[in-house]
């Protein structure tokens, strides 16, 4: 369950970037980070499948509804690193004019 | 247990290569060198993406580690590390699914680099329009 959530968040966020218009928001490490956990989860899968065979494909209620909590959690984490790596890089500079409006 | 390590330690020696490559560009751009070509996209712009997947991979990894209570925020922070028998099966698992989770996000990266060469040097085709 993860690893589909995770799988959807790259693609989701693959999308967004074909379609942007600029290059401002930073999508690409978005999808870098969702791809790359993708890639890494989809190994520990096999790994896991290779242990339990067909059992692996039929899981337990409470752990469908556990992984697909991590899954949401994973997804609002990399979205967080990237809304704070786009604050600190701010390639628009709104950040930094709003800071100088305020600065006494 | 403690796979996630293997990217994020390949992570780090690909952000040092990734750091020499983009200085050695910058030096080749100051000097003119007839070496940059306009149709061939940087190493430092290549090695940038693979650190990307590695380290966005192994943090969001680290995260399930944590929420699996196999990671803590104390000494020895791997929980596997405080008894023998857990430890040599954490390393087991580092060598087998962490070298694993290393070399297939570097072999994606590979086919991604070898792909965005080709639709770099693509001709330039005129807009298609839908047929139905």
């Amino acid at each position: 369950m993860t690893l589909l959530i995770t799988v959807f968040a790259a693609v989701i966020s693959t999308v967004i970037w074909y379609n942007r218009k600029d290059d401002d928001m930073r999508l690409g490490i978005l999808l870098f980070m969702f791809w790359g956990a993708s890639l890494m989860w989809l190994v520990d899968a096999i790994f896991e499948y290779a242990e339990l065979g067909a059992e692996y494909f039929t899981p337990a209620l409470e752990d469908i509804i556990n992984d697909a909590f991590l899954g949401l959690s994973v997804v609002a984490l990399g979205l967080v690193i990237w809304v704070v790596r786009l604050l600190i890089a701010d390639p628009k500079g709104k950040v930094r004019s709003i800071l100088k409006k305020t600065a006494v | 247990m403690a796979c996630f390590l293997v990217s994020a330690a390949e992570a780090a020696v690909v952000k040092v290569v990734e750091s020499v490559e983009e200085k050695k560009e910058q030096q080749a751009l100051e000097n003119g060198s007839e070496n940059v070509s306009a149709n061939v996209i940087p190493w430092s712009v290549r090695l940038r993406w693979l650190f990307n997947m590695l380290m966005g991979g192994a943090v969001l990894l680290a995260f399930e580690h944590v929420w699996h209570g196999e990671v803590t925020p104390w000494f020895p922070f791997l929980t596997a590390m405080s008894d023998p028998g857990d430890a040599a099966e954490m390393f087991h698992e580092m060598a087998t699914v962490g070298v694993c989770m290393a070399l297939l996000i570097t072999a994606a990266w590979g086919v991604m680099c070898v792909a965005a060469n080709a639709i770099v040097k693509r001709p330039e085709a005129a807009p298609q329009e839908t047929k139905d």
